[in-house]
């Protein structure tokens, strides 16, 4: 079975983030970036299918500027065989990231697809399912846990829902998404991390792929939610009583 | 009247080994006769001073007090006073010294050495209350704030304007600025920014009997008289109760690489400290190591902490730190000395943290290791400073010598400043504990010329 996994560079999940002067987005000159989370437990959970000898061969894919590399080299280092970067300057929002990627998973013609269930820089939580749609493959989000049966060639995922958790049994190939219980992604050791820096990555762009990239939004304001007022200390019943009917009209 | 525990700061091993042979003499010990009571009209004098909040004589509420952050020490204070501003702290002092009432100070509590809380039933001055920043100066990188103030917090403070506070330590939730001054606190970054003596600018200090004394330079360079301030800076609370304090903050660097390296032995490690200062040179930040008793007891007792290199184990791990204001450059730097570090076989095997989040696992594993060892049960914490090549061997010496004995003997501490934390954890609970166990360690530190940095001597 072949893997594709895809991961995006976010911000740091740690990093301070500030709105730009002019509203137009968010300050990202120098601020610490790092692969998203959820990817990170998607190539995770690819590599333990490897692992398991389930999939043979997890290719990791990436769509951004060149600075895009550096999370692929990561997954690299993680374990991943190969990498993939489709190179674009544009700032792109999931249905192009979800009509880049089917154009990928039909190159390489891959089994089964791994993606973070949401980026944390936009906590979007689409690309996943309009791939699968794009793709016309079955899609399982929110996974907690995920096997494979090999001989019946279906996945049984668990998934996290509003509820409790759902299992659902879905055919091969599909997409799935992860959630946060489903691994703890591996720190890359050393050995990895060198063996990273020889791992091909292949260079694709959006013109190459055959992906005519839509522009449907146009970003009007960016700006910081109002600041919340400190609450008080009250030194009794009554007085917290009182600011209760009378200031904050509860009672 | 300051009345503290008499020991004064060893640094010559021959003062050491008499201390510890006097120990258990009543000449080293102050005596509870020497001082007043509390009576009714003292109560009376600190709440006209303090109002209602910043008297304490609920025995619930001064319960927390009155023990150290282990549990081993235990005084029996009923009297804690919360003082807002200097000028109270000095009405305090004057009352407690012309009636002879013994006072201990006491910030966030997070000492490890039983040196935050009462002998008997002196009274707690607390510093909490008095938590203002006063100002900070962008462009020099000059803290001014009151010595109530949380490090974590004046670390945030200030890393909003683009600085750091010159040390860390794993107890930085909870400790107080004027507690870090007053104890000389060495801390994760002493490698890179240095000691107290060197970062604090000013102090303000009440003297025992209440003298208000302005040492509040704020200058970079001042030469002017004596250097009064170092006296408090380590005195422990002995001298004074540090009230202000001018800190001078390093800038916050813009890439902060961790990693983590397990080596075969102990030579393995001061091999790669070595090879680490050449390589990293103005960039290493930290050098901690870590042994695998210590590791385990960590993973045992916290369930939260992660093993980053599950799959290894060797007798040492190493927690090394870079900051520096570009990240290729840094980042390629440890790579090309993690590389070498590797080939020549002086790593087994390492991981680099890929963000910001196994960074902060990685250190939490090293600061977590107090805390790991006082849920296994009482510990007797043993702060050194030996040279180099000697530090291994007294953790080595002292469990082989007491491998009879149902104690695990763990080491871990600042590589890069030859400072050990030895702690040999008993299964035992803590009241069943001797109070000491010097007739195992007398001599041992002694003949290896080792000296008390900077946790403080421990009874």
């Amino acid at each position: 079975m072949k893997l594709l996994v895809a991961v995006k560079r976010v911000v740091d999940y740690n990093a301070r983030i500030r709105v730009k002067a002019d509203q137009t987005g968010v300050e990202l000159a120098n601020v610490k970036t790092s692969m998203n989370p959820f990817c990170e437990i998607a190539v995770e959970e690819a590599l333990r299918l490897k692992e398991q000898k389930v999939a043979k061969e997890v290719v990791v894919v990436s769509v951004g500027p060149k600075s895009s590399q550096d999370t692929i080299r990561t997954a690299l280092a993680m374990g991943a065989d190969r990498g993939a970067h489709v190179l674009t300057d544009q700032a792109l929002l999931p249905l192009n990231i979800a009509k880049l990627l089917a154009a990928v998973a039909r190159k390489e013609d891959a089994n089964l697809i791994l993606l973070g269930k949401q980026a944390i820089d936009d906590d979007c939580n689409q690309t996943g399912q309009m791939l699968a749609a794009l793709l016309k493959w079955p899609q399982a989000t929110f996974a907690s846990k995920l096997e494979i049966d090999q001989a019946t060639n279906k996945a049984r995922v668990t998934r996290e829902v509003d509820g409790g958790l759902q299992t659902l049994i879905c055919g091969l190939p599909a997409v799935i998404t992860t959630d946060l219980r489903l691994n703890q992604p591996r720190y890359a050791t050393l050995p990895n991390i060198m063996k990273a820096k020889k791992k091909p990555i292949e260079a694709l762009n959006p013109e190459a792929l055959g992906v005519t990239l839509t522009k449907a939004y146009k970003r009007v304001k960016v700006e910081e939610p109002a600041k919340r007022k400190g609450g008080i200390m009250v030194s009794s019943v009554a007085e917290l009583m009182d600011k209760l009917r009378n200031e904050a009209k509860v009672l | 009247m300051l009345a503290r525990r008499a020991w004064p700061r060893a640094s010559s091993h021959i003062i050491l080994s008499k201390l510890v042979r006097n120990a258990q003499t009543a000449a080293a010990t102050p005596r509870r006769d020497e001082y007043a009571a509390i009576s009714d009209r003292d109560i009376a004098f600190f709440l006209d001073v303090l109002g209602d909040r910043g008297v304490i004589t609920d025995p619930d509420a001064l319960q927390p007090l009155n023990r150290d952050w282990i549990g081993k020490y235990e005084g029996s204070s009923r009297l804690a006073l919360k003082p807002q501003n200097t000028e109270q702290v000095s009405q305090i002092l004057r009352h407690c010294n012309a009636n002879r009432i013994a006072v201990v100070p006491q910030g966030g509590n997070t000492g490890l050495v039983g040196g935050s809380v009462p002998l008997f039933d002196e009274v707690l001055i607390m510093t909490g209350a008095m938590n203002k920043v006063i100002s900070f100066d962008p462009v020099l990188g000059m803290l001014t704030c009151e010595a109530g103030c949380v490090l974590e917090q004046l670390d945030r403070h200030v890393g909003e304007q683009g600085h750091t506070m010159p040390l860390d330590l794993g107890a930085k939730g909870s400790c107080q600025i004027g507690g870090n001054v007053s104890t000389n606190a060495g801390g994760l970054r002493y490698l890179r920014y240095g000691s107290m003596h060197g970062n604090v600018s000013g102090l303000e200090v009440v003297l025992a009997d209440g003298t208000i004394l302005d040492l509040m330079s704020t200058l970079r360079k001042d030469n002017t008289g004596y250097d009064l301030k170092q006296l408090f800076i380590g005195g422990e609370g002995t001298l004074g109760i540090i009230t202000k304090v001018a800190m001078l903050c390093p800038v916050k660097p813009a890439s902060v690489q961790v990693a983590y390296l397990a080596v075969p032995t102990f030579q393995h490690a001061q091999q790669v400290f070595q090879k680490a200062k050449q390589h990293l040179g103005e960039i290493l930040s930290a050098f901690e190591f870590l042994d695998h008793p210590s590791l385990i007891m960590t993973l045992k007792h916290l369930p939260n902490i992660k093993n980053p290199l599950p799959d290894i184990q060797t007798p040492i791990y190493l927690v090394v730190e870079t900051s520096g204001s570009n990240l290729e450059h840094d980042f390629g730097k440890l790579e090309v000395f993690l590389e070498e570090a590797y080939n020549d076989e002086m790593i087994a095997d390492g991981t680099i943290a890929q963000d910001s989040s196994q960074q902060a696992s990685i250190w939490n594993l090293r600061e977590s290791i107090s805390e790991g060892l006082r849920h296994a049960g009482a510990v007797y914490k043993y702060d050194l400073s030996l040279p180099p090549n000697d530090m291994y061997k007294l953790v080595e010496e002292m469990r082989s010598r007491m491998k009879h004995l149902p104690v695990t003997v763990v080491g871990y501490g600042h590589m890069g400043d030859s400072n050990l934390h030895l702690n040999i954890s008993p299964s035992m609970t803590r009241r069943s504990c001797p109070t000491s166990n010097h007739l195992c360690m007398s001599g041992q530190p002694a003949r290896r010329g080792a000296s008390v940095p900077s946790m403080g001597w421990v009874r």
